[in-house]
């Protein structure tokens, strides 16, 4: 499973990339390996305000439905409109092309809540064992 | 995590561990959902050819005259009329009509027959054959001992004959014939789940792993698992046990009535007519979204009224199609072309009622 070094983690397996006050946010390697091929994806609405923790999206995979939820608080500053015709860009590029959304955050200290890729990888060891 | 609860394992089980597929619980079986994945093996088995692990399923071994066996008064089809070397699908039904197992039936000689079954059913499908069926016939649930490979895929039976040769290419829809295979003889007949040209093959529990093997050493035939037989199926309309077929619906409700024949006995034919009287309390639907947002089993269907009409049965993204389909029981008169909502939480999917089946070759 890929975890980039650089980005933060969600238990849920939600990433945040944090450039300055914004994040692009989506869900990690794992996630869309565990999903299966992933058909749908609703993203949040422009200027939406998110909470950290809160539900703010879903994507569907073949057999499944699952909440995604926003790692960080803050407003929704654009989405990835390629996503709605093109869903499977999450499972050919998580990290990249597949992101849901772009975040304006609102408290930058709610990152110590998050985990590093270190953090996550023993994480996700703990959850294969 | 459940550890006191067991699942069986086909002999393909180790096969389909070193393949990488993504293993999960079936009908009590630990089965393959998929290899690279739903939507790569669905549209191979479209396109080329794959082949399923269906060893789960059940196979009962009879002998004895098809009428005085009471055989015939078991399956809602005329079993008398058929030909050997012929299948034909129906149903087992309670005396409410209700539907115990939807199968097929092989006439292997003028007196002997194969049923082949749902694996969640075996059970209860024994005990429901053991209870109607006359003490001189011969009864065997052949399941343990039997492996059954489905090969699908407009490329099949090039990737038959090859193994069986060029007598497969004889075999008309819905017959069989017997072959061999590593020096054992082995039933083939032309039929499927998946609405494409296919075959289904009974081999022994014994020799189903060197088949398989066989089959895969050829580089156009791929493993495909449960998860796209779920959506071939889906697209073509076809009825699944435990989501639009049940002891709580009829034939007649699923819209299957073809495959009911009124002329003569069987279990449960008052109810049907009682039912054809009045008739059924629900029926079965196809619905089509314009969204890739899909319905799931389970799901409310809704009215543009607003009103709780019925339950889907089955839901998915059809890969053929990019957008969601799906089946349901509902209530009422509705017309082919009325739009329909589906409702689960806060989450709502228009739909249109749309006839069977979603996916035709072009």
């Amino acid at each position: 499973m890929s975890v980039p070094k650089g980005l933060f983690y969600t238990k849920d397996h939600e990433w945040a990339r944090i450039e300055g006050k914004t994040a692009y946010v989506g869900i990690t390697d794992y996630a869309q390996s565990a999903l299966g091929d992933i058909t749908f994806v609703e993203l949040p609405k422009k200027d939406q305000a998110l909470k950290q923790g809160a539900q703010c999206a879903t994507v569907e995979s073949v057999k499944a439905a699952s909440e995604v939820y926003a790692p960080l608080s803050g407003t929704v500053h654009g989405v990835n409109e390629e996503l709605i015709a093109h869903p499977e860009l999450v499972n050919s590029s998580a990290y990249e092309k597949g992101y849901f959304f772009v975040i304006q955050l609102s408290d930058e200290a709610e990152k110590a809540k998050l985990m590093d890729g270190a953090a996550y990888e023993r994480y996700l060891e703990g959850i294969s064992k | 995590m459940d550890s006191d609860i067991t699942f069986q394992e086909t002999p393909l089980y180790r096969s389909h561990v070193s393949l990488g597929a993504k293993m999960a619980p079936f009908g009590g079986w630990m089965m393959p959902i998929q290899y690279q994945g739903i939507l790569a093996e669905h549209a191979h088995t479209r396109e080329g050819v794959s082949v399923f692990d269906i060893c789960h399923m059940g196979e009962f071994m009879i002998e004895g005259d098809a009428v005085s066996s009471g055989l015939d008064r078991i399956v809602t089809q005329k079993i008398s009329s058929m030909p050997q070397g012929s299948c034909r699908y129906g149903f087992m039904l309670n005396e409410q009509g209700g539907v115990i197992d939807d199968l097929v039936v092989y006439r292997l000689d003028k007196d002997r027959w194969m049923l082949v079954v749902n694996a969640a059913t075996i059970t209860g499908d024994e005990a429901n054959l053991k209870k109607h069926l006359s003490q001189e016939c011969a009864f065997e649930n052949a399941s343990p001992r039997t492996g059954k490979l489905d090969i699908q895929g407009p490329g099949s039976l090039e990737a038959l004959s090859g193994i069986f040769g060029g007598r497969l290419k004889e075999l008309r829809y819905y017959t069989f014939a017997d072959f061999t295979f590593e020096g054992e003889s082995c039933i083939i007949s032309r039929t499927g789940y998946t609405g494409e040209l296919g075959y289904e093959i009974y081999v022994s529990s014994g020799r189903v792993v060197k088949l398989w093997e066989r089959l895969l050493c050829d580089a156009r035939v791929k493993p495909a698992g449960l998860g796209c037989r779920d959506t071939l199926r889906l697209e073509m309309g076809y009825p699944l046990y435990g989501h639009e077929l049940d002891v709580n619906h009829t034939p007649l409700a699923a819209g299957l009535d073809k495959f009911v024949d009124l002329s003569k006995d069987f279990i449960g034919k008052n109810a049907l007519l009682r039912e054809q009287k009045d008739g059924p309390r629900e029926h079965l639907v196809c619905f089509r979204s314009d969204s890739r947002r899909s319905a799931r089993n389970g799901y409310a269907i809704f009215d543009l009224k607003g009103s709780r009409i019925g339950t889907t049965s089955s839901g998915s993204f059809s890969p053929s199609l990019s957008v969601s389909i799906g089946m349901g029981y509902i209530t009422g008169e509705h017309q082919l072309g009325e739009k329909l909502a589906i409702k689960d939480g806060a989450a709502e999917i228009p739909v249109t009622i749309v006839k069977k089946p979603f996916y035709s070759k072009a």
